[in-house]
């Protein structure tokens, strides 16, 4: 449960604490901001602190361009590295898994009156010296319209996940607003706190069309840095809003550089022509070399993604669960994690991250172990037949797997699986198509036989995975989530029925502890690790804090500040 | 010679419409969408993809989605991108300018260049010199684009450290010699394979030239040999190269799209890659219909150009 002073998670709240460095140092930062017109960092001596005024700027290289400027349209992760800087939330999700205030005054608790006991009255107090970027004020008319917008049918809303359940909207003042939710739903406080961005009604409203306006290119928010120009194809240059109204921003400039290929990416860090490598950050291929650069530093993070082979479970042998347990057993994970991915990613069993604070604790460890591979498939009846493949009732084991094409380290592992399973009788084939492909139809009606997949089960820090793993969320099935493994269990659904109206924090770690156990046991996907990015921050750059609760780690630019 | 120009753009015109509706069908019976990107990241659901395609009308039958592109096409709408909801023209027009500007610069190295090692390996034929550019011109076509520009960065901009890394200029610096600076590199990767081929070219053309009875005639004549060169055989050597011309912006253009994606050069080439990936329906039929275009403009001024320097080709 949130506790008195608004947590909604665990720990303690830890804005960005200034580094104390009182070195002097003249690193490869300052030396390529001489020969950089505009780097106003290459000054003769660095503050310990984040200096008065907005002071240089910032490089920041994406390997994917931003294009989706309306935080409420449908958009990628590298489109939040945008809308962090340039919108605010009613609240957002700290590292440590905190709710922080930002456009609201305190987070809404069951305590502070803020959440009714049965979880359906919301009232949230909101700050009152929030301006626009253009000057007007920021009201509870502002969130009202934004929660209206996504419901809206003519708009283009990314997601009604949460919002649809919204009803009745008062703004009781300028600085108040309430709604009754139509159910009790917990996952909302995460949804409203991780891409629930408040845009501008003065504006909005006045628009002809909600899905393509001036807006769209030019966008007007309140947060840290105001819009500056977009050169498509190239960079996106956003300015200080100097009268923003939480910490920061500490630079002048931020500036979000395209480009496409990695290894170049990673060549204009070396080069010093980039601050910051974000999305999709440094190739692992590259991480050990890059520690050695001077002026540079590497900070190999994880992320919520969990990378693991999702088997259709509607697919013949995958039904069995022997065989789920059997192709898991004889996966040497270790091998795939230290010769593909240089040893960088971790282990996991659960699609939480083991950061999160409902991760559970003590689920079965993966063994390498194809000796009890072989005989739990002997058990469970599937001979060997010609060829050295099993097969039980006419059934083959004998299946694809399919990832994006052109995904080397995933190619890879493909190889080592195909080699681990024929060492138990399971024949595998490569089947991969590129990225706009596979995640179409063949992903999103299941028509795969198995597919190795990163994916983000968390709904901001929230672990309700309905649309994951509930049995109505099977799209092959007519179902509205995304629940492509054609996950059924009774036992599940009732846990995450339960979890999704459960405010208190203990009681919904127990729930969806119980729910990871399950869904482990059951082997509804096979983990291979949990994600990971590696980022090149320049030397001097300070603030930069990886966010496990944030699609991407340039959340927080605001903190950002040269030293 | 107004029939024939007539004739040809009549021709022009049907297969643009043979182009935009085989381009159409291939686009979308691809499988995958626009919206496949979403599928993977969980932000939306099934239902909310669901909604997203119908708003954006890629539920209906693929003849009447065509129909209506065609239709609003004619009148100048060409649609707006999916990705950031801008007119297709203006995200097209917001690329060219980059691309244009590489293509040119390596156009006039390629022509300049090539030309000139074509002139002279073919008056010393099999000297040193035109082994060497046989051989140089045969080592270029090999290389591909993409490794040569990843040495060329890797040589000049992180061991040399003359040449930047990539981009088209310093962010804040507008300047006309910062451009010039970021130019260099990604312009010569793209003239390599141009300056082979227009080389080859014209050592080509001018040996056929040379051999040409009336060459011998104005030797017999005892015209100096500067004059027989420029005035008879260059400008005969030449003419050829009008339709190589005419024919090397497709040539040009895919070379651009391997150099803007290696020097982060912000043009077509990279839109029309990127915007396959995302499926960007409205911007990749549009980029495929203005290269067409280009294509078919730049073949019709080739043989315009040709016919009137070469009256005899009318008649054909």
């Amino acid at each position: 449960m949130a506790d008195s002073t608004g947590r909604f998670g665990v720990g303690g709240v830890h804005f960005g604490s200034p580094s104390r460095r009182q070195l002097f140092q003249l690193g490869a930062g300052a030396a390529a901001g001489l020969t950089l017109p505009g780097h106003a960092f290459a000054q003769s001596e660095r503050p310990s602190n984040p200096p008065e005024k907005p002071r240089g700027q910032v490089i920041a290289a994406l390997s994917q361009e931003p294009t989706v400027f309306h935080p409420l349209m449908p958009g990628i992760e590298v489109d939040q590295g945008v809308w962090w800087q340039v919108f605010s939330l009613l609240w957002y999700i700290d590292p440590a898994g905190n709710f922080v205030p930002d456009l609201a005054r305190e987070i809404p608790t069951i305590e502070n009156g803020g959440l009714s006991a049965d979880g359906l009255t919301w009232k949230i107090k909101l700050r009152s010296d929030v301006k626009w970027h253009d000057g007007t004020p920021f009201t509870a008319d502002d969130v009202k319209f934004s929660l209206e917008l996504i419901n809206d049918s003519n708009f283009r809303a990314r997601s009604r996940v949460g919002h649809s359940l919204v009803k009745d909207i008062k703004v009781v003042a300028a600085d108040e607003i309430h709604w009754r939710m139509e159910a009790p739903y917990s996952p909302y406080m995460s949804i409203l706190g991780s891409l629930t961005f408040i845009v501008p009604k003065h504006i909005l409203e006045k628009v002809s069309d909600p899905n393509a306006s001036p807006f769209h290119n030019a966008p007007v928010g309140t947060g840290p840095f105001r819009w500056g120009e977009r050169v498509p194809g190239d960079h996106i240059l956003l300015n200080a809003h100097t009268g923003y109204h939480g910490k920061g921003p500490y630079v002048e400039r931020v500036v979000f550089k395209y480009i496409p290929d990695l290894t170049v990416l990673y060549t204009q860090f070396r080069t010093g022509q980039v601050d910051y490598t974000g999305l999709q950050g440094i190739l692992p291929n590259f991480v050990q070399e890059a520690k050695t650069l001077k002026g540079r530093k590497i900070v190999v993070s994880s992320t919520s993604s969990v990378e693991h082979i999702a088997p259709n479970l509607e697919f013949g042998p995958f039904a069995d669960r022997a065989v789920r347990e059997a192709l898991y057993l004889a996966i040497n994970k270790q091998a795939i994690i230290d010769a593909l991915y240089y040893g960088l990613p971790t282990q996991t069993e659960s699609f939480v991250p083991q950061q999160a604070w409902s991760s559970q604790q003590g689920l079965p460890q993966h063994k390498y172990d194809p000796a009890k591979a072989n005989a739990l498939l002997d058990a469970a009846g599937w001979v060997r037949g010609a060829g050295g493949v099993r097969e039980k009732g006419g059934v083959k084991l004998e299946f694809t797997n399919s990832t994006t094409s052109g995904n080397a380290a995933r190619e890879q592992t493909q190889q080592l699986l195909i080699q681990d399973w024929r060492a138990i009788g399971a024949a595998m084939r490569v089947n991969n198509m590129p990225a706009a492909v596979i995640w179409g139809e063949f992903w999103q009606q299941s028509k795969f036989n198995s597919v190795i997949v990163g994916v983000n089960f968390m709904l901001g820090s929230d672990p309700d995975v309905t649309p994951r793993f509930g049995s109505g969320a099977i799209p092959a099935k007519g179902g509205r989530g995304y629940n492509t493994y054609q996950y059924q269990s009774a036992e599940a659904d009732r846990l995450l029925a339960q979890g999704a109206k459960q405010f208190d924090l203990a009681q919904r770690k127990t729930t969806y502890g119980e729910l990871q156990k399950l869904i482990r046991n059951d082997l509804a996907i096979l983990p291979l690790f949990q994600g990971f990015i590696a980022e090149g921050v320049k030397e001097g750059l300070q603030g930069f804090r990886p966010n496990i609760n944030t699609s991407i780690n340039c959340w927080n630019i605001r903190e950002w500040y040269w030293a | 010679m107004a029939r024939y120009v007539v004739n040809r753009l009549a021709q022009a015109i049907m297969l643009l419409v043979i182009v935009s509706a085989i381009g159409f069908a291939i686009l979308h019976l691809a499988p995958g969408g626009p919206l496949s990107q979403f599928a993977v990241s969980g932000q939306m659901t099934q239902e909310d993809l669901d909604r997203v395609t119908k708003q954006l009308g890629l539920d209906r039958p693929l003849p009447v989605q065509y129909l209506d592109w065609f239709g609003r096409m004619l009148k100048g709408d060409w649609g707006r991108s999916y990705r950031d909801g801008e007119a297709v023209l203006s995200v097209i027009s917001s690329h060219l300018g980059a691309t244009l500007e590489l293509m040119a610069t390596a156009t006039i190295i390629a022509v300049l260049l090539g030309c000139w090692i074509g002139i002279l390996g073919a008056l010393r034929r099999y000297s040193l010199f035109d082994t060497l550019a046989t051989v140089g011109a045969m080592i270029a076509l090999s290389i591909p684009t993409f490794w040569f520009g990843l040495v060329t960065i890797y040589v000049f901009s992180v061991k040399l450290g003359w040449l930047p890394a990539g981009n088209r200029h310093t962010i804040g610096d507008g300047s006309f010699l910062d451009l010039l600076h970021h130019l260099i590199a990604p312009a010569m990767v793209l003239a390599l394979v141009e300056t082979a081929m227009w080389g080859r070219f014209m050592r080509s053309s001018m040996l056929e030239v040379i051999n040409q009875d009336y060459i011998r005639t104005a030797r017999a004549k005892g015209m100096p040999e500067w004059r027989i060169l420029t005035v008879h055989a260059l400008r005969n050597a030449l003419l050829p190269m009008i339709t190589v011309a005419g024919l090397q912006f497709p040539t040009l253009l895919g070379g651009a799209l391997v150099a803007e994606t290696v020097f982060t050069w912000p043009g077509m080439g990279r839109l029309f890659l990127d915007s396959i990936g995302y499926r960007d329906y409205p911007v990749v039929m549009g980029i495929l219909m203005f290269s067409a275009t280009m294509v078919l403009i730049g073949s019709l001024l080739a043989d315009i150009l040709y016919a009137v320097v070469d009256p005899r080709i009318r008649v054909g």
